[in-house]
C-alpha cells in the first residue's frame, strides 16, 4: 500500500484515503467545440501509459478532498514528488529520476 | 512421560509434570504442555501421519517448522472450528485438541488410493495438460468425480467460521522479523537507542534456531540464559512492541508489512472475547529482516518415507521438546549441522548408527568428536536405497566413486542438504537477489527498500557475524564473545549423485506435491526450458508450502539438464503470503453486517414497521412495496400504482443525491456541467437537467432548484452522488479553479416525501406555512421555500409519476414526524404509501427514463429521446464536442422507444434481444434489447422500454422478442404510454 504525500495536508497518508484519477497535465482545450475529430480523440482517448516516469493526478478523496498531481516510477512505485493542481509540471532531475529507479537486477 | 521411551529424561525445555490430551485419527494421546502437535505424535512413536496429494505415499513429519510439506492436518475444536491443512509442525497441542490426517480411505495405515503409487508412471510430469484434453464427456464422468477426488489434501469445513478475528494498524521506526541471535540483537540495539521498535517471531518462543544451540555460549551465558535475559530487557522496555506466533507474511510498497498474529489457536478454552487471528498492518520507517535459513531434504531414491526427516528438526525435537524420533538413527548430510544432531542424540544415548557425508573432507574437529563418541563414519558416501512401508526400516549406501553397497538397519532417518536462506521477504519487498556459488545459494544484494538482511538469512553464517550485522544495522556495532557456534559449512543442491538412479523409485523435490526429481528432468526434456514453466508442468513449489524446501532443488536439476548455471536458469518469483493466512484474517471485520455499509433512511424504521419489503439499491435499503394481508408483490404493486394515480401516494425518495452548488459563477458552473442552459431559469423554478461525459453519453440526470440568483439545489440519481459530485469536483478544482462556485454533498442532511396523486395538495396543505400551494401560485416545476409541521423545508412541485407531486424536502431528523403527520391525515382520505417498484412501473408508464436502466453509457441524450435538454445555443457544456462525434450522429444508432406486445398479457423479459425477422437463421442479427418492462395495472397491459437501431423512425412497425420456447410479437410505439398529452401533471 503507498505512501502519498498530499500537498495540500503536507503529510504522508496511507493510500486507503486517495483515489487514482489518471494522467496528469491533459488540459481541456479552451475551444473544445470547435476542435477537429483527431483533436478530441487526442485530448480524450489517448494516454501515454507508460513504463518508467508517470505524472499522474490523485484525488484526496477521503481526506481533505483535493485533486493534485505526482511524479511517480510506475515501476518501482516511489514518489519524486506530489504538487498542487494548475502548477507547472516539474523538471525531474537526473539525480531525482535515478533515486527511484527499481533496482537492478543484482546477478548477471 | 509414562510409558514413553521417546521422551529423554532432562532433555528439553517441558515441564513433566504438565499433560494434556489430544487425539489422532480417533485415538486419545497424551503430550505435555508447549508441545506442538508434531513433537506429541513423535513423542507416542508416530511418524506416519498423512498420505501424499497425487500417489498417497505414507509421509512422515519432515521438519520442526512452518517449511512443513508432509504433515498437514485437519484440526478441529468443534464442526464449525475445523482447519484443513494444518502443519503438525506449527500448530500447538491444548487439551481436547482433535487431529485427523488427510487425503487417506478408508484409514491411514490402509488407503485404497495408494494404488495411485504403483501407477505413477502413468501420472508424469505433465500428467494435466496431457489428460485433461478430450474426450468432453469425460470431464463429467471420470476427470471431476474420480480424478479430482483421488488428489488433494484437507476437506473445507461445512460450517460458517464462529470466530472473530481482529485488525490492526501499528507504526514503528524499526521492524524486525524473526527472533534468533540476529534479530533478538538488532531489536535491543534498535530499542536501547530509543526508536519505536517491533520484534515478530513466527514460532511460540522468541530464539530462533538458538533454541536448540545447547553448546553455545555468549558473552559467558548459555545461549537459552542469553536469550532469556535479552527477551527480559526487551519487555522492560516501554517503546517495544513483542509480538510471538505471528509471522510476517506480506512485504509491500513503501515499507508495508503484514503480520498476522495466531491469538488463540493454541489455547484449550479461549476467553470467548479474544479474536482467533490478529492482523497487523505495519507501516516502519526501517525493516530489519532476521528471518533465518530453512533446510533442505537430500534428493535419493524413495527419500519420503516416514521417519525419514530433517537434522535441524530432529535436533529441535530433542533439545526443545525432549524427544527422540528413533533409537537406531542414520545420518545423512552433506552439511556440518547434521553432526551437531548426530552429537546430540548420541550424548542423549540414542544410538546413531552412521553419518553418511557426501564430502570427503570434512572438519577435523567434527571427525574427533565423533570418534571420541564412536559413530561410525562414512565420507564421500551416498544414500542409494530405504526400505520400510509405513516407516523407513534400512538405508543401503556405497561410496560415491562406486564399490561396495552396505545396508543398515534403522528406525529413522535424519538428514540435510544444506540451507537455504529465506530470502521470501526481501524478494516481496523487490530486492533483487545473487547467486552464492561457492555456497550453492541466492542470497540478498540490491535493496528496493529501506530494508536490511542480517544473519543467516543474508547468508551470513558464523554467529559472531550475524550479531556484527545485526547490531550494526540497527544503529551500532556491538560484538558479543561467542564459544562453540554452530557451523553451517556444506551444501548439496539437486541430484547429482543420483542422476542415473532406478527410474522405478522415487527421489522427491517436492514432498507436498508428489515432484520427483526425474518429472522435473522430464519436464525439460519435453521443452519446458523457462524455470517458470518447469514449475508450474510439474506443480514443483505450487503447494501450500510454497516449495520452502524443494525450489533449490527443482532449479538445480533444471539447470543441469539444461546444461546451464543456475543464475542463467534464475529463480521463479516469492509472493505473498510467506505461509498460508487464514481467509478470516484477512476478510477480517469485513463479514456480516459490516462486509458492506447499509444505509438507512429516516423514514426506513416507519417503512419496517408498517410491513414494507424492502430491496438494495447501492448501499440503500429502499422499501420496495408494502403489501396488506394476503397481498403478493403484483397485488400490491397494482394497488399501489392504482390509488396512487386514482387518490395520492406517498413515497419516501431520500435516497436521491443531493448537491448545494452555491456562488456567484453558479449558473455558469451549472451551464458547464449540464446540457441544458440554465441562465433564464428564475428562482423558484427547477429544471430537468441531463449530464453528459465529455464523450457525450449521458452520465447522470435530476431535477435542478435554483433557489437563489447563486443557489442551486441539485438532485441526482440514487446510485450517482458521489461520481457525480466527483465530476464536479474535479471540473472545479482542476479545468476552472478560479470560478467562484462551492460544492456541498446534502444527500444525508435532507429527507425527501414525494406525494403524487390528484389530492396531494389537499393531503398537505393543512401542515405548509408561508407558502401559496394554488397552481397558478406555485405551478408544475417550481421551487418555495416555508415550514411545514413548523419545520423549515424546501417544497418542490415536481412529479415523477405523472401526477400532481410534491417532493417535501426536511432536515433528515424531521422525516419521520412530518411523514406520519401526513400519513395520519391523508390515510382516511386514500392516501397509500408505495415502493420503489410502484415508483418504477409509474415513471415507466410516463416514459420517465432511469439512467443505468434505460441508459447504459453508450446512450446520448438524442438517443433517450431527450435531445429537447441540450442547449443548441450554448457554446460549450461537457459532452459538447463528443456528442458531435461521427458515430454519435451516424444513422442506426439504438434509439429508445415504448413496446406493447401483442397480446397485452405478456410482460417480456428485462435484457430481452429483439431482432426484426424471427424466420432467419440462428445467430440472428440483434437490434436492440428490453431495458424497462412491467405490468401497468392502470392501462391493462404490459408496457416496456427498449433501446433499438433507429427505434425513432419505427414508430408502428412489428418486431420480435425470442425466447427460448415462444416468439413474442411487438408493436414499437411513443415511450408515453399513459396521458400523452400530460394534463394531469399540472392539475
Amino acid at each position: 500500500m503507498l505512501l502519498i504525500h498530499c500537498p495540500y495536508c503536507k503529510e504522508d497518508r496511507p493510500e486507503l484515503e486517495f483515489h487514482g484519477a489518471g494522467e496528469a497535465h491533459i488540459a481541456r482545450p479552451e475551444n473544445i467545440a470547435d476542435i477537429s475529430d483527431a483533436e478530441f480523440e487526442k485530448f480524450f482517448f489517448i494516454r501515454e501509459n507508460q513504463k518508467g516516469l508517470v505524472f499522474e493526478r490523485w484525488r484526496h478523496l477521503n481526506g481533505c478532498g483535493r485533486f493534485f498531481n505526482a511524479a511517480r516510477h510506475s515501476v518501482s512505485d516511489k514518489f519524486i514528488c506530489t504538487y498542487k493542481a494548475g502548477e507547472a509540471k516539474p523538471e525531474i532531475t537526473e539525480e531525482q529520476l535515478a533515486s527511484v529507479l527499481p533496482p537492478a537486477r543484482g546477478d548477471k | 512421560m509414562m510409558g514413553s521411551s521417546n521422551r529423554i529424561p532432562g532433555k528439553g525445555n517441558l515441564s513433566p509434570a504438565k499433560t494434556v490430551s489430544f487425539t489422532f485419527d480417533g485415538r486419545t494421546l497424551t503430550a505435555l504442555e508447549g508441545d506442538t502437535l508434531a513433537s506429541a505424535l513423535l513423542a507416542n512413536g508416530i511418524h506416519l501421519t498423512g498420505r501424499s496429494f497425487k500417489y498417497h505415499r505414507p509421509r512422515g513429519i519432515l521438519t520442526s517448522g512452518p517449511e512443513e510439506p508432509n504433515a498437514v492436518m485437519d484440526i478441529s475444536r468443534d464442526k464449525a472450528r475445523t482447519q484443513p491443512n494444518v502443519r503438525a509442525s506449527v500448530q500447538e497441542v491444548f487439551d481436547g485438541l482433535n487431529a485427523k490426517s488427510q487425503n487417506r480411505w478408508p484409514s491411514l495405515e490402509f488407503d485404497i488410493g495408494s494404488i495411485n503409487n504403483s501407477m505413477s508412471r502413468f501420472f508424469p510430469a505433465g500428467f494435466y495438460y496431457k489428460t485433461f484434453k478430450w474426450p468432453q464427456s469425460a470431464w463429467d464422468k471420470i476427470y471431476e468425480p474420480v480424478i479430482q477426488k483421488a488428489a488433494g489434501l484437507g476437506v473445507a469445513p461445512e460450517e460458517a467460521d464462529p470466530d472473530s478475528y481482529a485488525n490492526q494498524f501499528a507504526h514503528c521506526q524499526v521492524l524486525v522479523v524473526g527472533s534468533g541471535a540476529a534479530g533478538l540483537t538488532a531489536a535491543m540495539v534498535a530499542a536501547k537507542s530509543g526508536k519505536r521498535v517491533i520484534l515478530c517471531d513466527e514460532r511460540p518462543e522468541f530464539g530462533g534456531s538458538l533454541l536448540s544451540e545447547t553448546q553455545t555460549t555468549i558473552d559467558g551465558l548459555k545461549a537459552t540464559e542469553w536469550i532469556a535475559q535479552t527477551l527480559e530487557e526487551l519487555h522492560s522496555l516501554s517503546n517495544v512492541i513483542l509480538l510471538k506466533r505471528t509471522t510476517a507474511f506480506g512485504y509491500y510498497a513503501h515499507n508495508m508489512i503484514t503480520l498476522n498474529e495466531r491469538v488463540s489457536d493454541h489455547l484449550a478454552a479461549p476467553h470467548p472475547d479474544l479474536p482467533r487471528e490478529r492482523l497487523w498492518q505495519v507501516r516502519a520507517d526501517q525493516v530489519i529482516l532476521a528471518t533465518g535459513a530453512i533446510e533442505r531434504q537430500i534428493v535419493f531414491p524413495d527419500n519420503d518415507r516416514p521417519a525419514i526427516m530433517l537434522a535441524s528438526a530432529a535436533r529441535d525435537y530433542l533439545n526443545q521438546h525432549g524427544v527422540t524420533p528413533g533409537h537406531n538413527i542414520g545420518v545423512y548430510t552433506a552439511c556440518d549441522s547434521a553432526w551437531s544432531a548426530a552429537f546430540d542424540l548420541k550424548e542423549a544415548g540414542i544410538e546413531i548408527v552412521a553419518i553418511i557425508d557426501t564430502r570427503e573432507d570434512i572438519d577435523a574437529e567434527l571427525l574427533g568428536r565423533a570418534n571420541d563418541l564412536e559413530i561410525k563414519i562414512l565420507k564421500a558416501h551416498k544414500v542409494t536405497a530405504t526400505t520400510g512401508y509405513l516407516r523407513v526400516k534400512s538405508v543401503s549406501v556405497e561410496p560415491l566413486s562406486g564399490g561396495a553397497r552396505q545396508k543398515f538397519e534403522i528406525d529413522c532417518l535424519i538428514m540435510s542438504g544444506g540451507w537455504t536462506p529465506s530470502v521470501h521477504l526481501f524478494s516481496q519487498s523487490r530486492g533483487k537477489l545473487k547467486f552464492d556459488e561457492a555456497n550453492g545459494r541466492f542470497i540478498p544484494d540490491v535493496y528496493a527498500q529501506n530494508c536490511i538482511c542480517v544473519g543467516s538469512c543474508n547468508g551470513t553464517d558464523e554467529l559472531s557475524d550475524a550479531i556484527i550485522e545485526a547490531s550494526t544495522a540497527a544503529g551500532e556495532k556491538h560484538q558479543l564473545d561467542i564459544e562453540y557456534a554452530p557451523s553451517m559449512d556444506g551444501h548439496l543442491i539437486g541430484s547429482p549423485h543420483n542422476i542415473d538412479s532406478n527410474r522405478h523409485s522415487a527421489s522427491f523435490v517436492d514432498f507436498q506435491n508428489d515432484v520427483k526429481a526425474s518429472d522435473i528432468r522430464l519436464a525439460v526434456q519435453e521443452g519446458m526450458h523457462s524455470i517458470e514453466h518447469v514449475k508450474r508442468y510439474t506443480t514443483t513449489g505450487m503447494a501450500s508450502d510454497q516449495g520452502k524446501m524443494s525450489n533449490m532443488h527443482g532449479l538445480s536439476i533444471a539447470a543441469q539438464v539444461l546444461n546451464k548455471d543456475i543464475p542463467e536458469v534464475g529463480l521463479t518469483t516469492f509472493r505473498a503470503p510467506y505461509t498460508p493466512v487464514s481467509f478470516g484474517s484477512i476478510a477480517n471485520h469485513s463479514r456480516g453486517e459490516l462486509f458492506d455499509p447499509t444505509r438507512r433512511t429516516a423514514i426506513h424504521s416507519w417503512a419496517a414497521e408498517n410491513g414494507a419489503v424492502f430491496e438494495d439499491v447501492g448501499n440503500w435499503k429502499r422499501a420496495w412495496y408494502f403489501p396488506k394481508a394476503g397481498e403478493d408483490m403484483h397485488a400490491a404493486v397494482n394497488r399501489e400504482c392504482r390509488t396512487t394515480r386514482d387518490i395520492a401516494g406517498i413515497f419516501d425518495a431520500s435516497t436521491l443525491g443531493k448537491i448545494e452548488a452555491v456562488g456567484p459563477d453558479a449558473v455558469k458552473f451549472m451551464n458547464l456541467m449540464y446540457t441544458n442552459p440554465w441562465d433564464k431559469l428564475g428562482v423558484g423554478r427547477c429544471r430537468y437537467g441531463i449530464m453528459c461525459r465529455e464523450d457525450g453519453y449521458i452520465y447522470d440526470d435530476g431535477v435542478i432548484a435554483r433557489l437563489a440568483e447563486d443557489r442551486f439545489h441539485i438532485t441526482t440519481t440514487t446510485g450517482g452522488a458521489p461520481r457525480v459530485l466527483n465530476m464536479m469536483e474535479d471540473y472545479l478544482q482542476t479545468e476552472f479553479p478560479d470560478w467562484k462556485v462551492w460544492l456541498t454533498s446534502t444527500s444525508e442532511q435532507w429527507a425527501v416525501i414525494a406525494v403524487n396523486g390528484p389530492k396531494a395538495r389537499q393531503i398537505i396543505e393543512p401542515f405548509v406555512e408561508d407558502i401559496d400551494l394554488e397552481p397558478e401560485a406555485m405551478p408544475h416545476m417550481s421551487v418555495r421555500e416555508g415550514k411545514i409541521c413548523g419545520i423549515p423545508c424546501r417544497l418542490m412541485r415536481v412529479s415523477f409519476t405523472g401526477e400532481v407531486g410534491f417532493e417535501i424536502n426536511i432536515p433528515a431528523d424531521y422525516g419521520r414526524s412530518v411523514w406520519e403527520a401526513i400519513y395520519a391525515h391523508g390515510h382516511p382520505m386514500g392516501l397509500v404509501p408505495y415502493g420503489t417498484e410502484a415508483m418504477h412501473v409509474m415513471r415507466a408508464e410516463k416514459g420517465y427514463i432511469i439512467v443505468g436502466q434505460d441508459t447504459d453509457g453508450t446512450v446520448t441524450p438524442q438517443d433517450a429521446g431527450v435531445g429537447w435538454a441540450i442547449g443548441r445555443k450554448k457554446t460549450d457544456f461537457v459532452g459538447i464536442r463528443g456528442l458531435k462525434r461521427p458515430d454519435l450522429i451516424a444513422e442506426g444508432r439504438r434509439q429508445l422507444v415504448g413496446l406493447k406486445t401483442k397480446n397485452p398479457k405478456t410482460v417480456l423479459e428485462e435484457g430481452a434481444q429483439i431482432v426484426d425477422d424471427p424466420n432467419q437463421s440462428v445467430p440472428m442479427k440483434m437490434i436492440g434489447f428490453v431495458t424497462s418492462s412491467y405490468w401497468s395495472e392502470v392501462l391493462g397491459q404490459s408496457i416496456a422500454l427498449a433501446v433499438v437501431e433507429n427505434g425513432h423512425s419505427r414508430l408502428g412497425e412489428t418486431l420480435y422478442v425470442p425466447m427460448e420456447n415462444e416468439t413474442f410479437e411487438v408493436e414499437v410505439t411513443s415511450t408515453v404510454f399513459y396521458d400523452p398529452a400530460g394534463e394531469r401533471i399540472n392539475g
